[in-house]
């Protein structure tokens, strides 16, 4: 409906004759404040209230600690698995011709539709003993249910469709005009994929690996079924933070919760700056 | 194997050694597929599988227990609340951030975001310090008799907070790309803002809209780690259905967990199929504007 032609336009934009700015920016505010920006602000509020000796001693206290390492630590891991196989699943999907292809790129997205309730009791079913999985894995001395290993499987689950969802496009968009040219210049496949190829899709795969981790680290239902939730040893932190708040205590609650939100806003930040990277790189 | 399976898509392999060997290819899409299979095609059989392991009848008399029946009830009056709510939100705050400029814009879109990168624990523990007995308006609050943690407006609130920005986040960039000469036109032309928005904007973005909806109803009804914080798990009363598939599961009821978990389940295939047909009515879309 382009009915105005090029110098109009120009005309208009000076002078914006689109009604309800106030409103439309108002009402966001408003809702946002209210929903997210006050409650957030809670925990801040909260936690201002504590002295920097029993802060300082809540969050660094031993069970805490473990808690910190088995969930960082782990969540890193299953972050790095979903980066190998997300960039494969991606380089299939965009570049592959394969049947069935609309069903396979339908389903990476599981994760995201199928609650963590019905993830966890199901992972923790299927790598049981005597599970579809479990039970090929057990008599080769694999445990995976109830240990640390589990909580691997859970995360690396949830955190699968992100890097896939980021780097797929950026593939699919990618210049085949390079690609010739490397080859035309003697680049075999290889060559061409680390030295061409990679680098162009290196800050999507960045940022879906910030965005697995972050998902992996304050998830919670699909792992506490699968974990075993043993303290010390299979304990998350998300986890600590609900036995805290089962016990009413409330301030030890808030104290795990600002480390993790910490964390959060370390990563959303890391995100934010790949992307206006990788888009001054685009233009 | 047929030759055009495989394939590269979209150029000609035989012209510039575009293409990896036939043999890398297999192993690539074997590999994938693999993983794939494990991960996500499995436990999702097993869902169907384990619920009905106990045959058709039980399946269905543990779907008709009361305390599903209410479970499901709360689900989905959870879910008629919370996203039509956020589908509100949602218009307002990509009309504001797509149509005009202002200052601390990037900000914003960041602050919109915040909820999904918040742990769901801790998107319920904020409402529990706000209205929990020993939040700030806990006191005020249990003087005048109104529950909301361990009561139905808490999870109707944590709802609200963990969809907040599905709606936005996909109609933001959607009406960005697509400017502002359409609407300008119609004002020009003397139609009001609300007719230009029913008349011009709704139809360029239903499909967006739509995907944020079902995006954002698939987490309200299946969100855990946030409710089970504030509900309490009082059974037949504040248990939804995620929750409500924890409790059978930890009484060992093993099949009736699996039974009410395949709803969730269901409900995620059908989330995925809806949203792969609007993803391929947004391509077709564009490509056709």
């Amino acid at each position: 409906m382009p009915l105005l032609g090029g110098n109009a336009m120009k005309h208009s934009r000076r002078q914006n004759v689109i009604p309800g700015f106030g409103l439309s920016l108002g009402y966001t505010i408003f809702y946002l404040s209210l929903i997210v920006l006050i409650p957030l602000s809670s925990v801040v509020v909260k936690s201002a209230s504590f002295s920097w000796g029993t802060y300082w001693s809540t969050v660094t206290a031993p069970r805490e600690m473990a808690s910190y390492r088995l969930t960082f630590g782990v969540a890193l891991l299953a972050a790095t698995i979903n980066c190998v196989f997300g960039v494969l699943t991606a380089w299939v999907l965009a570049r592959y011709r394969l049947p069935g292809k609309r069903i396979v790129d339908a389903l990476v997205d599981l994760p995201f539709a199928l609650p963590t309730a019905v993830a966890g009791i199901t992972l923790a079913t299927v790598y049981s003993g005597n599970g579809w999985i479990g039970r090929w894995l057990e008599p080769h001395g694999i445990k995976v249910a109830y240990t640390p290993l589990g909580i691997l499987v859970a995360m690396t689950f949830i955190g699968l469709p992100f890097v896939v969802r980021t780097v797929q496009p950026v593939l699919a968009d990618l210049e085949g005009e390079l690609e010739e040219a490397a080859a035309c210049l003697g680049a075999n496949r290889w060559q061409i994929f680390s030295r061409v190829v990679f680098p162009q899709i290196l800050p999507a795969i960045l940022t879906g690996f910030a965005l697995a981790f972050a998902r992996a680290v304050g998830e919670y239902g699909s792992i506490i079924f699968i974990a075993g939730n043993m303290p010390m040893v299979s304990e998350v932190t998300p986890l600590l933070i609900i036995t805290k708040l089962e016990q009413y205590d409330y301030p030890g609650a808030t104290a795990i919760a600002t480390v993790m939100l910490s964390v959060s806003f370390f990563v959303l930040l890391a995100i934010n700056l790949l992307q206006k990277r990788s888009r001054r790189f685009a233009s | 194997m047929h030759p055009g399976v495989l394939a590269p898509k979209g150029r000609n392999p035989a012209a510039a050694g575009q293409s990896e060997p036939l043999a890398i290819r297999l192993l690539l899409v074997t590999v994938v597929l693999c993983f794939l299979a494990v991960f996500l095609v499995v436990p999702l059989v097993s869902v169907f599988s384990q619920a009905l392991a106990k045959g058709w009848e039980a399946y269905l008399a543990s779907l008709y227990e009361p305390d599903t029946r209410i479970a499901i009830r709360l689900t989905l009056l959870t879910a008629a609340i919370s996203v039509p709510l956020n589908l509100l939100f949602g218009i307002a705050a990509a009309w504001a951030i797509a149509k005009f400029d202002f200052p601390g814009k990037s900000l914003l879109v960041t602050l919109i975001d915040l909820p999904f990168s918040v742990s769901p624990v801790i998107s319920g523990l904020i409402y529990v310090l706000l209205f929990g007995l020993q939040g700030w308006l806990g006191p005020w609050l249990s003087a005048h008799g109104i529950k909301i943690i361990f009561a139905v407006p808490g999870i109707v609130l944590a709802t609200i907070f963990v969809t907040f920005p599905f709606v936005a986040r996909e109609l933001i960039p959607l009406m960005e790309a697509q400017g502002k000469e359409e609407e300008e036109a119609a004002l020009v032309l003397g139609a009001s803002g609300f007719t230009t928005f029913r008349r011009v904007t709704l139809p360029n973005i239903k499909w967006g809209l739509l995907y944020g909806v079902i995006l954002s109803n698939a987490r309200a009804m299946g969100e855990f780690g946030a409710v089970s914080v504030v509900s309490g798990h009082i059974r037949g009363a504040t248990n939804t259905i995620p929750l409500q598939v924890e409790i059978l599961y930890n009484d060992y009821n093993y099949a009736a967990a699996f039974a009410v978990a395949s709803l969730l389940a269901f409900l995620a295939v059908v989330t995925l199929v809806a949203k792969s047909f609007v993803e391929w009515r947004i391509r077709e879309n564009s490509s056709c504007g």
